[in-house]
């Protein structure tokens, strides 16, 4: 009780981070537009850039580790085939089947490391931002996935045959259908894409909110703060780092779970009639 | 002081992903912890169950900054 008494007062000077500090300034010309309603910037911003380099980045990674490809694999050529395997049988084959999963491949393959390197853009100095910390960078990832997912059932099933797989659940007779089928359609077309787009927005969000928490915490107890409360801004400094590498193992399982799900759902929409 | 109340409230919210991740892992630690061969299959179904348990928390906190 005594402790909370001048950091209770001392909390008041103090502006904590939310939403606005995503707002990065935009490089470029400083010029704003009218389209849809919306005011656009003519310049960019530093994710439309990151997401550029990202692209980059990967395609010029494979493109190099596989242009001299060896029976014995050199360094390069093996961290790049370890990571294709990786995507190929542990979220491609295992989860799609091994009759039809080499045509995702590709997609599922490139997926994950261009969301990968977006997400540890976070942890790498001088980017220090997560790309998709920002939700319009995501949900244009997010609709490319429901167009494969979706192109991919009803060029297997045709589309009545494909909106009655993802539709109607097998065994069920009568009124039931009344409830059921709309439900299901609204939870596997129309939800699955938000959930995604949001999951994988939302913690990077999160992740960087709270390392600009514990940093800019740090800082203020630091230098505001009095007597005994100074040293609680070197502790909040020492959580920062141990929060930063939690932040790495999330970057990593996000872009994971992302390309995880939509595996699966391909696999739910190209799978048989059970 | 002064603060938002939306963050008390996703405080509250989040109660109820975070005892769902804990029973998914439980469950998927035990399984392995009984059959560790089985750990391949395990594992892509509880980051499946993690990930839907986890949506709930990360609606709340989109709700959370919108509200």
């Amino acid at each position: 009780m005594i402790l909370t008494g001048p950091l209770v007062v001392r909390a008041e000077g103090f502006t904590p981070p939310g939403p606005r500090d995503f707002d990065l300034p935009p490089l470029g010309p400083d010029k704003t537009f009218e389209m849809f309603g919306q005011t656009f910037y003519l310049g960019v911003t530093k994710p439309m850039i990151q997401i550029v380099i990202a692209a980059v980045l990967v395609f010029a990674f494979f493109y190099v580790a596989s242009r001299r490809r060896a029976m014995v694999p050199g360094r390069l050529q093996y961290v790049a085939e370890t990571g294709y395997g990786f995507v190929r049988n542990g979220m491609g084959r295992d989860i799609i089947g091994s009759e039809q999963f080499l045509r995702y491949v590709p997609y599922l393959f490139a997926l994950f490391f261009f969301v990968l390197v977006n997400n540890l853009f976070a942890t790498i100095p001088f980017f220090e931002f997560p790309t998709f910390s920002r939700a319009g960078m995501v949900y244009g990832l997010a609709a490319m996935s429901w167009v494969v997912y979706n192109a991919a059932g009803i060029h297997r099933h045709g589309l009545l045959g494909y909106l009655k797989l993802q539709c109607v659940p097998p065994n069920m007779t009568g009124l039931i259908l009344v409830l059921l089928v709309p439900l299901e359609f609204f939870s596997n077309i129309v939800v699955r894409p938000i959930t995604l787009a949001l999951r994988l927005f939302a913690n990077m969000f999160a992740g960087h909110l709270l390392l600009i928490l514990f940093a800019l915490g740090g800082e203020y107890l630091l230098v505001h703060g009095e007597g005994l409360v100074k040293p609680v801004g070197i502790v909040a400094w020492l959580l920062f780092i141990t929060v930063a590498f939690l932040e790495v193992l999330i970057q990593f399982l996000q872009a994971y779970v992302f390309v995880l799900l939509n595996a699966m759902y391909i696999s739910g929409a190209v799978a048989d009639e059970h | 002081m002064d603060g938002n109340l939306n963050m008390i409230g996703y405080g509250l919210a989040a109660i109820g992903p975070g005892v769902g991740i804990g029973l998914i892992f439980a469950a998927y630690i035990n399984g392995v912890a009984r059959q560790p061969e089985a750990q391949g299959r395990l594992q892509t179904i509880a980051i499946l169950g993690f990930a839907l348990a986890e949506a709930l928390a990360i609606i709340g906190i989109a709700l959370a900054f919108v509200l």
